[in-house]
């Protein structure tokens, strides 16, 4: 577990909004606010759903109806805590592996009657760090990550 | 913290994302010197975004597109620009379902 920790993206964020809410708006309403723009199916995605428990599915639903996995609910610990499988590779297609795939631990903690932090932490990243020449390939093209990274960079700005 | 999170630092990132640049071209387009740069360039270096190479007498730098940095890279600020927008719902008022 620290060693998977070591690399990790961690994101912190103060709302304020009771700690069941928070929780409820981060699963139960992901659709709301997730950027759409970040999905991995060819058509737009217009939803996103977390499934409530444990082995539930982690998908996307495009305008088509099409759905996409992106991975799946590893813990499901209302309103505490939720681990998810992060199960794309960085082409953006989903690994039914999840020993491929990256964890995203999401932490509500109640620091008020209407005030809770929101810690996230995405780690596990070096499973794609070790990959072979083929992702090394994958991640280079221009609709790899290198590009991605600069598209949303020029998105972002 | 963020490493991308430095406006300078992005700035360098983005126009190296355009191609391999020595500190000298770098630094002659951002208003900022080149010892500046070099200390961007080393911070981008030691979070595996950017690599550098000697060509000659001059020393490139490039992104590393294979770095498990771009990868980070990209989950941060993904995740950042998520989590503002969650803390916008679950600030708001629940209504009025239009």
């Amino acid at each position: 577990m620290t060693q998977m920790t070591k690399d990790a993206v961690v994101v912190t964020v103060q709302v304020e909004a009771p700690q069941p809410r928070a929780f409820d708006v981060f699963t139960s309403r992901i659709g709301s606010w997730w950027p759409m723009e970040h999905h991995i199916g060819s058509e737009p995605a217009v939803d996103v759903i977390i499934e409530p428990r444990v082995g539930g599915r982690w998908f996307e639903r495009a305008v088509d109806g099409r759905e996409c996995e992106w991975g799946c609910v590893l813990e499901w610990e209302a309103p505490d805590r939720i681990v998810l499988a992060w199960q794309l590779n960085p082409e953006f297609d989903y690994d039914p592996d999840p020993a491929m795939g990256t964890e995203v631990e999401v932490r509500f903690v109640a620091e008020g009657p209407t005030t809770t932090r929101v810690e996230l932490e995405h780690r596990g990243f070096e499973v794609h760090g070790e990959a072979g020449a083929a992702m090394r390939k994958a991640v280079s093209a221009p609709d790899g990550w290198g590009g991605i990274v600069q598209r949303y960079l020029a998105a972002a700005a | 913290m963020s490493v991308l999170g430095d406006p300078t630092r992005r700035a360098i990132f983005e126009r190296l994302a355009d191609g391999p640049q020595a500190v000298g071209d770098i630094a002659r387009e951002l208003p900022v010197s080149r010892p500046a740069v070099s200390q961007h360039l080393r911070v981008l270096k030691d979070a595996g975004l950017v690599r550098d190479r000697q060509v000659g007498t001059r020393r490139l730098y490039r992104l590393d597109p294979a770095g498990v940095g771009a990868i980070r890279a990209y989950f941060e600020q993904l995740w950042t620009h998520a989590l503002d927008a969650f803390k916008d719902a679950a600030e708001q008022p629940d209504e009025e379902k239009r």
